[in-house]
């Protein structure tokens, strides 16, 4: 019983980063129909600008919080210069740029922080928690908590705020949105950059866990997406629950089946749902958004 | 007729000239010697101090005057620790940069990728990573600086036994150094006595691997941990150890002799041990050990060029210049079938890795006394009596 629940806090942790990375493709899925593949870029930057930057002294809050604004701004440039210049071509072509962004986006992280590993300390100190039997780190619980503050209050802004709502309108019909005075360029802008802040923040908590670097966002990004797509593309609690399956899964298949298939397991459990459930698990099946 | 024979003695007179005038050249030519390295990627803590030391040693050589009065021209390819870009970055040296001998393969899946290409091609190859299988079966054009993991796992499981533990649990990365140490822990658990309880494996870049220490540490009358690994991925399996608190002995093979690796780990690498070359320990060395100098010099040129702690894997790129050049002045040449046999025959040099007698049936040639095994202690490398 005590493995079992170690396996879960394991999967709970890494799934909520997942859920975050899915929730990123889910908000710029809705605004602009791209699958945005520099989500896990996103993710690095705030892990690497986190670890370096309080590596050089600079207060941890203050260093999360300019890791997300360099993010956020990373973001809106490859929204204003990489997509919206080439809005008129097709969705794989933007999916294809969105590729090449993220490229760009691991080249120029090697020339700014090196290809190296950096290390993070755990927020709060490194003495673990026991909770029945199971081993619980106190950066697992700040990934947790971080993650569950970033859904509620995503939630709160597209239910609540004027802005959220826009871009709610923006994702069911862009034409009507745009006839009712929603400004659609800004939303896309906004949904980067939001995508891009969630992404950064994710980075951050997890970086203590997974150490930092430039490749770190390929891995998580990559099985980001697999968590939206299987939550159904652009619905935000899917992504969330994705996320979480996609890690628990994950976590007990390298506990009871064999840690060398845990990928596969993964990607089996996707597969699967995709077949018989084409809109993923919380999506309309059959539908498809023009 | 006459015109034609004109035309064929013309012909003949200047394809003599042309091979007298190459034969001349030569002696001024180039030595060309590429080299594929993981500089970047999960194995970056090995390649990129190996790029510096060669990048280093054949500049010093060139203005010292070259090997037989001919300079050095090093060619240098960076694999990402990616197999596939290994085999393409081999077809290159060979094909486009006709390079003389190959140095590197920084790691096991590189330097197997690159095996076929430089049997095909017949190149001198030395190989700078870790596992049995590069020179097991002896292999005509390929041969390596690295202790073997075979060597690796004999000297852990000799320790454990010491410490009078005989059940080991494994957990190896899915690279090929870490798959081929995982057969070896294995194959040698057998001949030695030891029993295998556990035998769990992990990704190079996975983000956590608490759930495979679990099952390792409920594992039944687990007695040490032997991890198989190299570069960033046992620093991050030493911290999900000793956070999940886990109260065997841990083990490493080789892969991992770099301070890196206890700057990355932190104070997770407290007591753990893993055989490596004498390189890392030079200082604490007994005057008597034929390595003491060697190592002792390297270390300080090192330390001064770089202004950062060496480490094994520097050791071993050095190694492999200098078996390749001494190989090239004994064979008077960079003719490759010459050169594959003067480094064949290579005897009684002392490396960083140790003394290295090759063979017809040895193509790495050191033997199991040049392995120390060390404790780290206090966030340095100790000497384990």
């Amino acid at each position: 019983m005590a493995e079992f629940l170690q396996y879960l806090v394991t999967g709970v942790t890494i799934g909520s980063i997942y859920a975050l990375a899915a929730l990123g493709f889910a908000i710029v899925y809705n605004a602009s129909h791209v699958i945005n593949f520099a989500q896990g870029e996103f993710i690095m930057i705030g892990g690497m600008a986190t670890a370096t930057l309080t590596a050089a002294g600079v207060p941890l809050p203050l260093a999360i919080l300019a890791g997300i604004a360099g993010a956020m701004l990373v973001g809106v440039l490859i929204a204003k210069f990489a997509v919206e210049r080439a809005r008129n071509a097709s969705v794989v072509t933007l999916i294809i740029i969105t590729i090449g962004a993220s490229i760009f986006l691991r080249g120029l992280a090697e020339v700014v922080w090196g290809k190296e590993f950096h290390r993070l300390d755990s927020f709060s100190g490194n003495a673990p928690l026991m909770l029945g039997g199971a081993v619980v780190t106190t950066q697992s619980l700040w990934v947790l908590g971080v993650t569950a503050a970033l859904i509620l209050a995503t939630g709160l802004f597209f239910n609540r705020t004027m802005a959220g709502k826009a871009m709610l309108a923006t994702s069911h019909n862009r034409l009507a949105a745009q006839l009712v005075g929603v400004n659609v360029r800004h939303v896309v802008l906004a949904a980067f950059a939001l995508s891009a802040a969630l992404g950064a923040m994710g980075g951050a908590v997890v970086a203590p866990i997974t150490y930092s670097y430039t490749e770190m966002g390929i891995m998580l990004g990559l099985k980001g997406f697999a968590a939206a797509a299987l939550g159904g593309l652009g619905n935000g609690v899917g992504a969330v629950a994705g996320g979480l399956i996609v890690g628990i899964a994950e976590s007990l298949s390298a506990g009871y089946i064999s840690s060398a298939y845990k990928d596969a397991v993964a990607f089996v459990i996707i597969v699967a749902v995709l077949v018989f459930m084409p809109g993923g698990l919380f999506g309309r099946a059959g539908t498809e958004r023009v | 007729m006459f015109r034609k024979r004109l035309l064929c003695a013309v012909m003949t007179a200047s394809a003599v000239a042309l091979g007298a005038m190459s034969a001349l050249a030569q002696s001024g030519q180039p030595i060309k010697i590429g080299s594929i390295l993981s500089v970047t990627g999960p194995a970056s803590f090995l390649g990129e101090p190996e790029k510096k030391v060669l990048e280093l040693y054949v500049d010093r050589i060139n203005k010292a005057g070259g090997v037989a009065g001919r300079p050095i021209q090093l060619t240098v390819y960076d694999d990402g620790g990616a197999a596939d870009k290994a085999a393409s970055f081999t077809k290159r040296l060979l094909e486009s940069d006709g390079v003389d001998a190959i140095l590197g393969g920084t790691t096991t899946a590189a330097t197997m990728a690159a095996v076929p290409l430089v049997e095909r091609a017949g190149v001198p190859f030395i190989s700078l990573a870790g596992a049995v299988v590069i020179t097991e079966p002896v292999k005509t054009w390929v041969f390596k600086t690295p202790h073997t993991d075979r060597m690796a796992v004999e000297k852990v499981y000799g320790d454990m036994k010491k410490r009078g533990f005989t059940r080991v649990a494994l957990l190896s990365e899915d690279s090929g150094f870490g798959k081929s140490g995982r057969d070896q822990a294995l194959t040698v658990a057998k001949l030695v006595g030891m029993t295998v309880v556990a035998d769990e494996t992990y990704g190079a870049k996975d983000a956590d691997v608490s759930a495979q220490v679990t099952k390792i540490r409920g594992a039944e009358g687990v007695q040490a941990v032997l991890v198989s690994g190299l570069g960033q991925g046992p620093a991050m399996v030493t911290r999900d150890y000793r956070k999940l608190g886990v109260s065997a002995p841990l083990y490493h093979l080789h892969g991992v002799a770099s301070k890196e690796f206890i700057r990355l780990a932190g104070d997770a690498a407290e007591g753990v041990r893993l055989p490596a070359a004498g390189l890392v320990v030079a200082a604490q060395l007994p005057d008597s050990d034929p390595q003491k100098k060697v190592a002792t010099e390297f270390t300080k040129t090192y330390e001064e060029a770089f202004k950062s702690e060496v480490s094994t894997f520097a050791g071993h790129a050095y190694d492999a210049l200098m078996i390749y050049t001494d190989a090239v002045k004994r064979a008077g040449g960079t003719d490759k079938a010459k050169v594959r046999d003067a480094i064949e025959q290579t005897k009684g040099y002392v490396g960083t890795g140790g003394v290295v007698n090759m063979s017809a049936t040895d193509h790495m040639g050191l033997g199991l006394d040049a392995f120390h095994m060390v404790e780290v202690k206090k966030g340095d490398w100790a000497l384990v009596k």
